[in-house]
């Protein structure tokens, strides 16, 4: 039995040097998080930026989708949904084939989300995951999307889809899950990675076969090619009436 | 003299109750099962599909929801009108109310594409959604009307039955609002973006709700043995007349007030004239089985005295009303978007097209069985507490006119 009043000096150097060990292993992970949180691929999105598309459609043609499948296979949409009937299965972008009734006059483009300044289904999604980011683009947050699709009633574009079965073999790039509803991402992933160089898959497609008839780029950039051919040739939206000021220009309609 | 209303839990110990009950049990157990069939193996089940994304659960959820509404109308009308031959009437309302609600809600939950993700959306709330604002006009409702009830059914809290009736009376307004709104506010379809959704919805639910309420009041009156006199059940179905031709105005407004602009002829022309199974529930379900014949049968001086023929019109109204929203939700959804006025639009996704849809057995099992979870939970609540007064004889319900042409005054059951 020791006496109280003893102190136990090994004891007591055996604290003090775990105390200075530990604190010594925990120092540089503590020192290299604050410098990780510094690193500028963790900072928000600003405003700084608005993505936005321009489409010649006069490059367009009836019966290519080359978009489509450019985008079908970045994405991982079109062939997985196998249960789904023909009006249950997602898609992202199609191509619109008009015929003016009076003339005659044919156009063919491609329609995607338009990724609207002032976009209804944001206004209208209860939970929020339907939101515009602050560089413009809008998307769903698949972990509090509930599926209850008001966002596809409220889409004047008829854009989104709805993921009617279970999926198997989803890429990374773009989770989709059964229940929840999608829509084109303006390939944030692509966007996110190579910024100004970015190219989202329908038109990287598209370029790769010769029609070159995307532009993408920063509408806030009166020097990106994007600004600059929308300023020499203009630019329509779809549903101009609705005041939505979408990211999508078209040319030729 | 003034004669005291009593009020008595269902006594019966009989087969009916309890056959009824497992009736309703087993009913509301298929819709489940239907749930999750469509849950677990996801909404390729169902006849829904990227144009037609509301369906048959939709249809039904939505009419409960407009129907619960309306179903307080009766209780408002004693506490907060003051008509004290309502009185007897408000609690077997406030009790429908909640149950036809908890009915709807059901479905309506049942059906999303993750239902196990409720309680995201009663965390995450984007105040802009109609939709956010419903999930809480919703839920708020069920607990005024508990309190609503609480203060009738308590003998010491009656003297605020007004003050909480008044406040019931004014959340079931902004709830049914918010339900047409739903509508009202979509801006980009041709037959929704109409301020006129809102007070429509609110119109609709006075009668789905009276209409409810009468069939209710009747059934359990008569399968419990208690006197229903006429005096108070001719008041309500003169008052579910009344309703029933305010819809027909409603509608009628607009429709013509549509049919001025250009703009909304194409619209118009597919709802009232080609649009084949939505035309037809228009004229024939909505306007003729949900209005007009109603109308006729409940105003016929002879007809209009006969309880078969009463219960027979709040059945008519009830089904014109489904058809009514049949015809809003899903032939609102069936006519294309037009992106591109004056062209002859197609695609790969159904562009420029009337979209079809036929729904499919699991979402007629899910809503059906909504049904059964509000009518269930009424026929337990009767039982379980004094909801339904002993008697609405016409001396209870009115002792000063007690004496009619039958000469005596009917004693209490």
């Amino acid at each position: 039995m020791t006496h109280k009043s003893e102190i136990n000096s090994s004891r007591r150097q055996f604290l003090n040097g775990s105390a200075i060990a530990a604190g010594l292993a925990i120092a540089p992970g503590v020192m290299l998080h604050q410098v990780a949180q510094a690193k500028p691929a963790d900072q928000a999105v600003t405003s700084d930026k608005r993505w936005g598309m321009l489409i010649d459609t006069n490059k367009c043609s009836k019966g290519c989708d080359t978009c489509v499948r450019g985008c079908q296979t970045e994405n991982g949409w079109g062939e997985n949904e196998t249960k789904s009937g023909p009006n249950q299965v997602a898609q992202w972008i199609r191509k619109v084939e008009l015929r003016d009734t009076s003339t005659g006059f044919t156009k063919s483009l491609p329609l995607m989300c338009q990724h609207c300044e002032h976009p209804p289904c944001v206004d209208v999604c209860p939970t929020g995951a339907s939101f515009k980011r602050a560089d413009g683009i809008v998307l769903v947050d698949k972990h509090i999307c509930i599926g209850c699709r008001y966002c596809m009633m409220a889409c004047p574009y008829k854009a989104r889809s709805f993921i009617h079965e279970d999926l198997q073999d989803q890429l990374p790039v773009a989770p989709r899950g059964k229940g929840t509803v999608e829509s084109c991402t303006l390939c944030v992933h692509r966007v996110d990675k190579d910024g100004e160089n970015a190219i989202p898959a329908c038109a990287e497609a598209c370029n790769a076969e010769g029609h070159e008839a995307f532009v993408f780029g920063d509408l806030k950039n009166p020097n990106s090619r994007i600004s600059q051919e929308l300023a020499k040739h203009g630019g329509t939206q779809i549903r101009a009436d609705l005041g939505l000021n979408v990211g999508i220009r078209y040319r030729g309609i | 003299m003034k004669a005291n209303v009593h009020f008595r839990e269902v006594l019966n110990n009989g087969t009916g109750y309890y056959g009824l009950s497992a009736l309703l049990g087993a009913i509301v157990l298929i819709g489940l099962g239907a749930a999750y069939f469509m849950e677990h193996n996801g909404h390729f089940v169902t006849g829904m599909n990227n144009e037609i994304v509301w369906g048959m659960p939709h249809v039904f959820a939505v009419f409960l929801i407009v129907a619960a509404s309306g179903a307080l109308n009766v209780a408002s009308i004693g506490s907060v009108f003051g008509k004290s031959q309502y009185k007897p009437l408000a609690p077997l309302s406030g009790l429908l109310a909640i149950a036809l609600l908890a009915g709807g809600l059901a479905v309506l939950v049942l059906d999303l594409g993750h239902p196990d993700r409720l309680i995201v959306a009663m965390t995450y709330y984007n105040f802009k959604s109609i939709f956010a604002w419903n999930v809480m006009l919703y839920t708020g409702f069920m607990a005024v009307v508990v309190v609503y009830l609480w203060m009738m059914m308590e003998r010491k809290m009656n003297k605020y039955t007004k003050p909480a009736g008044f406040f019931a009376f004014i959340w079931r307004l902004a709830l049914t609002t918010g339900t047409g709104s739903i509508f009202g506010f979509i801006v980009a379809r041709e037959a929704y973006d109409a301020a006129i959704m809102a007070p429509m919805f609110v119109i609709m639910s006075f009668s789905f709700g009276l209409a409810a309420y009468i069939l209710v009041l009747m059934a359990s009156f008569e399968w419990t043995e208690r006197e229903l006199g006429d005096k108070i059940l001719y008041r309500l179905k003169n008052l579910l007349g009344i309703f029933v031709g305010a819809v027909l105005y409603f509608v009628l407004a607009y429709h013509l007030t549509n049919l001025y602009a250009a703009e909304h002829h194409s619209v118009e022309r597919f709802i009232l004239l080609d649009g084949g199974i939505y035309t037809k529930l228009f004229w024939i379900g909505q306007i003729l089985i949900g209005g007009l014949i109603p109308l006729a049968m409940l105003y016929h001086p002879t007809l209009g005295k006969s309880r078969a023929v009463i219960g027979w019109a709040c059945a008519l109204v009830i089904l014109g009303g489904m058809a009514q929203m049949y015809v809003i939700i899903i032939g609102g959804q069936a006519f294309p978007l037009v992106l591109f006025p004056g062209m002859e639009v197609s695609s790969s996704f159904a562009d420029g097209i009337v979209a079809s849809y036929t729904p499919k057995l699991p979402e007629y099992l899910l809503g059906i069985g909504g049904v059964a979870i509000a009518l269930l939970l009424v026929t337990i609540a009767v039982k379980v507490l004094r909801f339904l007064p002993e008697s609405l004889a016409d001396a209870i319900v009115d002792p000063h006119t007690a004496s009619d042409a039958k000469g005596t005054a009917k004693k209490a059951a």
